[in-house]
């Protein structure tokens, strides 16, 4: 269970929604207060969005602020870029993540630069909607997280919500941000339960939330991996062992003061996300950690995260493939066991 | 690229302002590219350059329809379309400088020339980076329904990629408000049009999506405008996108005046073409209906010329970008 920290002035709720919902939920209230705000992709208006994030909003906004298109990725987030270059703010949903190849250089050669390349004469407030992530046997081209590629673009900003609360204040704060900004929820976290306040509010970019205090090691996860470091701390618990668990919540921009801030405190970290190791953005964090703490460190930083393959079809190969809270626990403790 | 083998003559109605109008933007275009080129051959100036010479009355005619607030996007080959909806000699010299007086403030060069004031949402080194963001405008144009059109000018080449056909469908679609200007001159990059696709009238495409589509002569600037005012006209009534292909030449290579060296085209081609010069012809309509005087005309290239130096001068002397200062403007805060 997460306990998420929510901040003064917002009211201590027990009223809990689910992940999708308190998504839903951000979105009726934001497009309620701005009426720049439009919503435009494949199923989002009629259907709602196959994950229902998007459900009652053609009701309650009408069919010039949610708009269905054509399969057409780079047409939708193309007429996003434009839209957002003359002021208004799109959401544009992709609906997996794996499609954004299709779209990708209106994401990356066009929203991402404009700003920079027209000496700051353009904004684009675009946001970008998405679902990525494992465990649904959905197979290899709808299964991926591709956050590094995306963080990896200087201009754009990529949030991971990992619970009904970021969902809601990280989709709010997308679209309020005036940076091309993407959102990735996690398919597979959209029944998971937790508090959300009622009222309209946003989550700052490039704050890390700190899930849980701890002293003997950090635990830095990525999007549903909190969830599961969440499940494996509680078992360490048990044994003595208090793991801090930092979840970065935007990884563009990255919050790596408060990540460096606990390995100080505990010497010993493992970065865990769901994407392929290779590359993935566990690579950068390692790397900036042992950049800025290296005399902290009692053990090599360590990742933990999917092998370098496409993710595989068969329950007991993705099973295998994706990161869970046994392995988390099992890394922990060798991680405490060296000297 | 066939050789064009009907005589050039525009019946299209014209006033003396209007004649002044289209020949002035044309000039300004013609000149600004021979000189800017010549700086790049030179060496004076950084980078390289996709000239507009010869396709001036393309953008002329389509942007002389356009208001401020009607939008654009453009092509890899964008100072056409730049100074044709009204952007200044000095930031765009200074831009190709790579100084911080330039319209990007030197941070995007040729190709990313941009003039939110005047409507032009950027050059685009993309082939079809523009059409998606077109029409988005136009979308914006829609939702507000403030009347604005938006004008996405793109070449043959350019209608081959995916883009372009998720964007007229999609336009299309939505019923928006934009205007696909194609300006065929024959050539993708150094490929000639018969081998990169079978069609000969790319405006035969338009009936793939359910829209108009319109050829017209690309060197005949009245031609020009009057499509394109038919067109916009049609956009503004709700009636949704039109495909324009206008028919035209650049003299110069792909990029640059020498280009690459490839003879990749018979000269006697271009030799041809420029029998039929859009600044000659609207030259000779102006005088021959008693518009016009040659002297005014020839006022106009001298006073154009006087802006080019002007602009280079200005460029020269503005300071350039400081390094410290590399990471500005990467996020709008």
């Amino acid at each position: 269970m997460l306990t998420d920290e929510i901040p003064e002035g917002l009211s201590v709720t027990t009223r809990e929604l689910t992940y999708v919902k308190a998504f839903n939920e951000g979105m009726h209230q934001v497009m309620a207060e701005d009426p720049d705000v439009f919503l435009i992709g494949e199923d989002v208006a009629g259907y709602g969005g196959v994950f229902h994030m998007f459900d009652g909003l053609l009701t309650e906004f009408g069919a010039t602020r949610v708009v269905d298109t054509p399969i057409a990725e780079q047409a939708i987030i193309g007429l996003g870029v434009g839209a957002a270059a003359r002021g208004l703010r799109p959401v544009c949903d992709l609906m997996f993540m794996d499609f954004v190849g299709v779209a990708m250089d209106q994401i990356f050669n066009q929203a991402a630069k404009m700003k920079y390349m027209f000496g700051g004469n353009v904004s684009v407030p675009l946001t970008i909607t998405t679902a990525g992530g494992a465990g649904m046997s959905a197979a290899a081209q709808h299964s991926q997280s591709l956050e590094a590629w995306l963080a990896h673009i200087p201009g754009l900003k990529v949030a991971m919500p990992a619970s009904p609360y970021d969902a809601k204040g990280l989709i709010v704060g997308a679209i309020r941000d005036d940076n091309p900004t993407i959102v990735v929820l996690n398919k597979k976290m959209l029944g998971v339960k937790g508090p959300v306040p009622e009222e309209l509010y946003s989550i700052p970019f490039g704050v890390a939330n700190i899930v849980r205090e701890g002293n003997n090691a950090t635990i830095v996860a990525i999007g549903r991996m909190v969830v599961e470091a969440e499940k494996a701390a509680e078992n360490l618990e048990k044994d003595g062992i208090s793991v801090e668990i930092i979840d970065p919540r935007t990884v563009q921009p990255l919050d790596i003061d408060t990540i460096v801030t606990s390995v100080k405190k505990t010497n010993r970290v493992l970065v865990v996300h769901e994407a392929v190791e290779f590359g993935g953005i566990g690579a950068e964090i390692s790397s900036q950690i042992q950049e800025s703490a290296f005399d902290y460190l009692d053990a090599p930083v360590t990742r933990l995260a999917a092998p370098f393959a496409p993710v595989p079809f068969a329950p007991i190969l993705e099973n295998a493939y994706v990161p869970d809270a046994p392995r988390i626990e099992a890394v922990v403790r060798r991680l405490l066991e060296r000297k | 690229m066939a050789t064009p083998t009907e005589a050039l003559e525009s019946v299209m109605p014209a006033t003396r302002e209007l004649v002044l109008d289209l020949h002035r933007r044309m000039v300004r275009i013609r000149r600004f590219e021979e000189r800017a080129g010549k700086l790049v051959e030179s060496g004076d100036m950084p980078g390289f350059l996709h000239l507009y010479v010869g396709q001036e009355a393309v953008a002329a005619g389509v942007c002389s329809a356009l208001t401020d607030a009607d939008q654009i996007t453009s092509t890899h080959r964008g100072h056409g379309h730049a100074i044709a909806k009204g952007a200044d000699f000095r930031p765009m010299f200074a831009e190709l400088y790579g100084k911080t007086t330039g319209y990007c403030k030197g941070r995007g060069g040729s190709m990313h020339i941009v003039d939110m004031n005047r409507g032009m949402l950027g050059a685009n080194a993309i082939v079809g980076g523009g059409i998606p963001i077109a029409v988005g405008a136009a979308f914006a144009s829609q939702y507000r329904g403030d009347g604005t059109v938006a004008v996405s000018f793109f070449g043959d080449g350019a209608t081959n990629i995916g883009a372009f056909h998720e964007s007229v469908n999609m336009a299309a679609v939505l019923n928006l408000p934009v205007v696909f200007v194609i300006e065929n001159n024959g050539y993708a990059e150094f490929t000639p049009q018969d081998r990169h696709m079978k069609l000969t009238d790319i405006a035969e495409r338009a009936s793939s999506y359910g829209i108009p589509g319109v050829i017209v002569d690309g060197m005949d600037v009245l031609a020009v405008r009057n499509v394109a005012l038919e067109a916009i006209e049609r956009a503004k009534r709700g009636e949704g996108p039109t495909l324009i292909e206008a028919k035209t030449y650049r003299y110069f290579d792909h990029q640059g005046i020498k280009g690459m060296r490839i003879l990749y085209r018979d000269p006697a081609e271009v030799e041809a073409w420029k029998t039929r010069d859009a600044i000659n012809l609207i030259e000779a309509i102006g005088v021959e209906r008693g518009l016009v005087s040659a002297e005014e005309f020839a006022d106009i290239w001298a006073q154009t010329e006087a802006d080019i130096d002007d602009g280079i001068e200005f460029a020269r002397t503005s300071p350039d970008p400081d390094p410290v200062d590399i990471l500005d403007d990467v996020y709008t805060t």
